[in-house]
């Protein structure tokens, strides 16, 4: 029974339609009305804040670029002097990064997706996988550079020494690297891809268990009834259907890599630096110097986020490289945005075909 | 000329062969992750705690009681060094309680207004806004939180009131951080108040609430074990946040409660060190590991807690 009308009766059609449903008397209807309109504004206001800072991000950026943003940006070396500074190494080191930490990654987290949906019975090493996976997602990036300081750093320069031919066990080294005139250095780019990849695992695994999670299980009782083996089903029914949302969800959450500066800085990354891994320092080099292109994977790097972050905290009286790090910020963010656009193009074409 | 066709019994034998082998090889892919965790745990502990071999381990040198309760960090080599990490700490804390300040009411509300107020028009709308804003890189917000928010937004209301705010300080740091971890503490408080039952609101809805009733009275304490996860598991992330903090926050390590001032993190300290030039084994280095333990200790209960919260206290409906 509602204690409407308790107080003054009220004229019918006076109010709209979802306030007669409101119980109470009218001055404590109009109260709650009205804390009632003051909770969706402020939660509307909260939400569209989001956009006001992005909006208000993206201008001081652009606006704090001007007087270095220009199209030499992107293939000058690194300056001290901020007219002249660019980001080519930083780009050039990204990009191996990413490459390698994608060859890394994609295979492990992809197979560790389809074990642990796929394969594994819920048995209690299962269960520990599972919850290990979750922790390792909140485990910070600089704690991952800890360890790829200590571990693969560390075995990097066991191969520097094994291959500068100071070691007994020399002859490898000599025969393939030295003949080819090819140093290796202990922060290479395999340690810092090798880095990232434990960093984006966690997130790649769940990015490809959501999409095998997605395909319905009627497609795999149906391959299975036919006499197709376990290995057979995942392999021609369930990763084909899944591919769309495996190949976003590994693009996307692989991308964030580009991203990182903590975990690459603790390996001892280089700073500031002219050189670009590998001396390729275009496109067509990667066809032209094949022994470059080998020798790049083993070079000293820098990365696109550790020269803005030099930029940004560079002490400089008249602060000019404020617009140099602004400029190598629309840089990254544009690269970052291609790479999200790469995504959806895959996603939109990759599931036009399928359909249940 | 046709191919010699092979028994079935050893068509089976081979395919079991072959399933075996890659069941084995994806199980090791899952397996990495437990060797991930065994691996940062070793090396955290040998070079902090005990060290075998000729090294010396951090603690060996700095007695744990210092470590925890000395109030000074100097980390450098010889008799002046000081390692108390309660610098830091306050450094750390400020910041993640900064952030807290900020994401918490801005999640919360987002994440009310996603799913109880707008409608999936404007859903479609603001969701990519919220995932932008998660996927702009720390450094970005860095760069932003010194360039941007302490000289054209903090420094002009501050001198307002005739307090003098310094160039480096926590409290843009704790800002930008806030902005940061705010898209997390949205989504993962949208997905469980989505989840809380139609039939609920419009029980409430029937017995005469307004909507402010139906999402404080109703939804958020029927999703409250979910988003408080989703809070710890932001201020874990705030704890954890390295370039930001460390280019907008400063490298002071002082220990103060002013968010005025600079002061440095954990995460900023380990940035500082590394980019400097001791020694591997020296104990300015080695000191990266015991902060390195400390940050992994804190933010792996904060996100243990985080989980126990959703598990226990999961309302489960039909």
């Amino acid at each position: 029974m509602s204690t409407r009308g308790s107080g003054t009766p009220r004229v019918a059609g006076q109010q709209s339609a979802p306030v007669s449903f409101i119980s109470g008397t009218d001055g404590s209807i109009r109260r709650r009305l009205f804390l009632s309109r003051v909770f969706s504004w402020t939660c509307r206001f909260v939400t569209y804040a989001a956009l006001a800072v992005l909006i208000v991000l993206l201008a001081a950026i652009i606006w704090s670029s001007v007087g270095r943003l220009a199209f030499d940006f992107v293939y000058n070396p690194n300056s001290s002097n901020p007219i002249k500074a660019g980001m080519l190494a930083g780009l050039w080191g990204s990009f191996w990064l990413i490459l390698f930490t994608a060859l890394f990654s994609v295979p492990v987290g992809v197979g560790s997706a389809i074990y642990l949906e796929e394969i594994a019975k819920d048995s209690f090493f299962v269960r520990v996988i599972k919850t290990n996976i979750s922790n390792l997602a909140g485990v910070p990036s600089i704690v991952y550079g800890i360890l790829g300081y200590t571990v693969f750093r560390s075995l990097a320069a066991v191969l520097k020494v094994w291959f500068d031919g100071q070691h007994a066990f020399n002859i490898l080294g000599l025969f393939r690297l030295r003949l080819l005139k090819l140093p290796i250095y202990e922060d290479n780019i395999l340690v810092g891809a090798l880095t990232l990849t434990l960093v984006v695992l966690p997130t790649v695994i769940s990015a490809a268990q959501e999409a095998l999670r997605s395909v319905p299980s009627s497609i795999r009782v149906a391959s299975l009834a036919l006499g197709a083996t376990r290995w057979q089903t995942i392999w021609r029914q369930v990763i084909p259907a899944a591919l769309p949302g495996i190949s976003t969800g590994v693009i996307l959450s692989t991308s964030r890599a580009i991203g990182e500066a903590a975990p690459l800085i603790m390996l001892g990354a280089l700073t500031i630096t002219t050189m670009v891994p590998g001396n390729i320092d275009s496109p067509v080099k990667l066809i032209t110097r094949p022994l470059q292109v080998l020798h790049a994977p083993l070079d000293q790097f820098t990365a696109m986020p550790i020269e803005i972050y030099d930029w940004s905290k560079r002490p400089d009286p008249q602060d000019r490289f404020t617009a140099v790090a602004a400029s190598g910020i629309i840089v990254l963010m544009l690269v970052l945005l291609s790479v999200n656009a790469v995504a959806m193009v895959v996603r939109h074409y990759a599931s036009r075909r399928l359909k249940w | 000329m046709t191919q010699a066709k092979l028994p079935a019994w050893a068509i089976r034998r081979i395919s079991r062969r072959y399933e075996k082998l890659i069941q084995a090889a994806l199980f090791l892919c899952a397996a990495l992750s437990v060797l991930t965790t065994a691996a940062i745990i070793l090396v955290l502990l040998t070079n902090a705690v005990y060290a075998p071999g000729a090294k010396t381990a951090f603690f060996e040198r700095v007695s744990f009681w210092e470590f925890v309760t000395g109030t000074h960090w100097k980390p450098v080599d010889g008799q002046y060094g000081r390692f108390g990490i309660i610098p830091l700490l306050c450094g750390t804390m400020m910041v993640a309680g900064i952030a807290s300040l900020v994401s918490v009411p801005a999640g919360l509300g987002a994440a009310i207004y996603m799913s109880e107020y707008a409608g999936p028009r404007e859903r479609e709308f603001l969701k990519p806004i919220l995932e932008i804003l998660a996927g702009i890189p720390s450094v970005v917000f860095g760069f932003f939180a010194l360039k941007f928010i302490t000289p054209w937004i903090l420094k002009p209301m501050f001198s307002l009131v005739g307090i003098d705010l310094q160039i480096f300080n926590t409290l843009s740091a704790g800002i930008v951080v806030g902005i940061m971890v705010t898209p997390l503490i949205a989504s993962l408080s949208e997905d469980v108040i989505r989840s809380v039952p139609r039939s609920l609101r419009e029980a409430a809805f029937a017995l005469g609430s307004t909507r402010f009733d139906v999402s404080v009275r109703i939804v958020v304490p029927a999703a409250l074990s979910g988003i408080l996860a989703a809070f710890l598991l932001a201020f874990s992330r705030a704890i954890g946040e390295t370039m930001a903090v460390t280019i907008a926050g400063g490298q002071q390590a002082i220990a103060t409660l002013n968010p005025l001032q600079g002061a440095q993190t954990m995460t900023g300290f380990m940035v500082h060190a590394s980019t400097g030039d001791s020694a591997a084994d020296s104990i300015s280095r080695m000191s990266i590991y015991a902060v390195g333990i400390a940050l992994f200790a804190i933010t792996l209960t904060i996100n243990v807690i985080s989980g126990w919260v959703l598990r226990r206290y999961r309302e489960v409906y039909q």
